[in-house]
């Protein structure tokens, strides 16, 4: 089912501050095997020119994705989630996530396709710090696959 | 930002490191514990077979964490990446054996893009049982 139109430039209220802390980015970067000292070591981090150990650049994909569940689970625009795959992720940066961050985050609907019977909608993330300031923004690209007939 | 690569000495065509990334069930497990991510096609075999893939795949925002290793180890500083974006082709499937899957990224520069910002684009390849996991994998990244 086609999903509706004018739901495109809709935009949803800003999230609740998630509080980046150092363990956890720690912890995303064992899990990517990454071991960078500018994610774990704050000297590290301070010789690049950040105040505090940063983030690898992906990190703050489960704080924008978890935003985006205000438009998947919007009962309105009615997306089947069970049918939902990734399609494209892309980040534009002011600069990195970094530990001590308080990120809140406004999802917009940027557009609704359809494609051969897929439901296509890109939804924008923009993540702002405590002061208001821009830190980085998360295009996500899901696919709601065809429901197949029987 | 402070990257260890000068804008003057790279050229269009120039490869970064190539680096492979190897990928089993445990790195999944992991990988799941710390993105949030519990969608049981990337731990379960049965559940991911049920739903018509192949065997046990990978999340694709791993496959993406991956990737931008062979940038943000070139350049020294990760705060250097300006932009990043990745089309998901195809999945990684990950087997349950001692081998896993390997996750094998190249890159080079694909435009010098601003003098005055010192921005390049680069274009990455990431491949997996010789098929192509990522598309459109592009970086911008600010050089010294």
């Amino acid at each position: 089912m086609a999903l509706d139109q004018s739901f495109v430039g809709r935009t949803y209220p800003p999230t609740d501050p998630y509080e980046v802390g150092r363990e956890k980015i720690r912890e995303f970067a064992e899990a990517i095997g990454d071991p960078n000292p500018a994610y774990t070591d704050t000297d590290a981090a301070k010789a690049l020119g950040h105040p505090d150990v940063i983030a690898p650049p992906t990190f703050v994909f489960a704080i924008t994705f978890k935003a985006a569940g205000l438009v998947i689970e919007d009962p309105q625009l009615g997306l089947d989630y069970s049918r939902v795959v990734h399609g494209d992720q892309k980040f534009a940066y002011t600069r990195p996530v970094r530990s001590g961050d308080r990120l809140a985050v406004t999802s917009t609907i940027e557009a609704i396709k359809t494609m051969a019977g897929n439901d296509i909608i890109d939804i924008r993330g923009e993540v702002h710090d405590e002061t208001g300031a821009h830190v980085v923004t998360a295009f996500t690209k899901l696919v709601a696959r065809r429901t197949e007939e029987a | 930002m402070t990257a260890k690569i000068s804008y003057d000495d790279v050229e269009v065509g120039t490869e970064l490191p190539a680096q492979t990334f190897p990928v089993n069930r445990a790195t999944l497990v992991r990988y799941a514990g710390a993105s949030g991510d519990f969608n049981p096609i990337h731990w379960n075999e049965k559940f991911a077979k049920e739903v018509g893939l192949p065997d046990v795949i990978a999340h694709g925002m791993f496959t993406m964490a991956e990737a931008i290793r062979v940038v943000t180890d070139w350049a020294g500083d990760p705060g250097a990446v300006a932009e990043y974006g990745v089309r998901f082709t195809k999945p990684v499937i990950v087997p349950n054996d001692d081998q896993g899957a390997l996750i094998e990224v190249s890159a080079k520069v694909a435009a010098k893009l601003d003098d005055d910002a010192r921005t390049v684009r680069v274009d990455l390849t990431a491949m997996s049982a010789g098929q192509k996991v990522l598309g459109m994998s592009r970086a911008v990244v600010r050089l010294a």
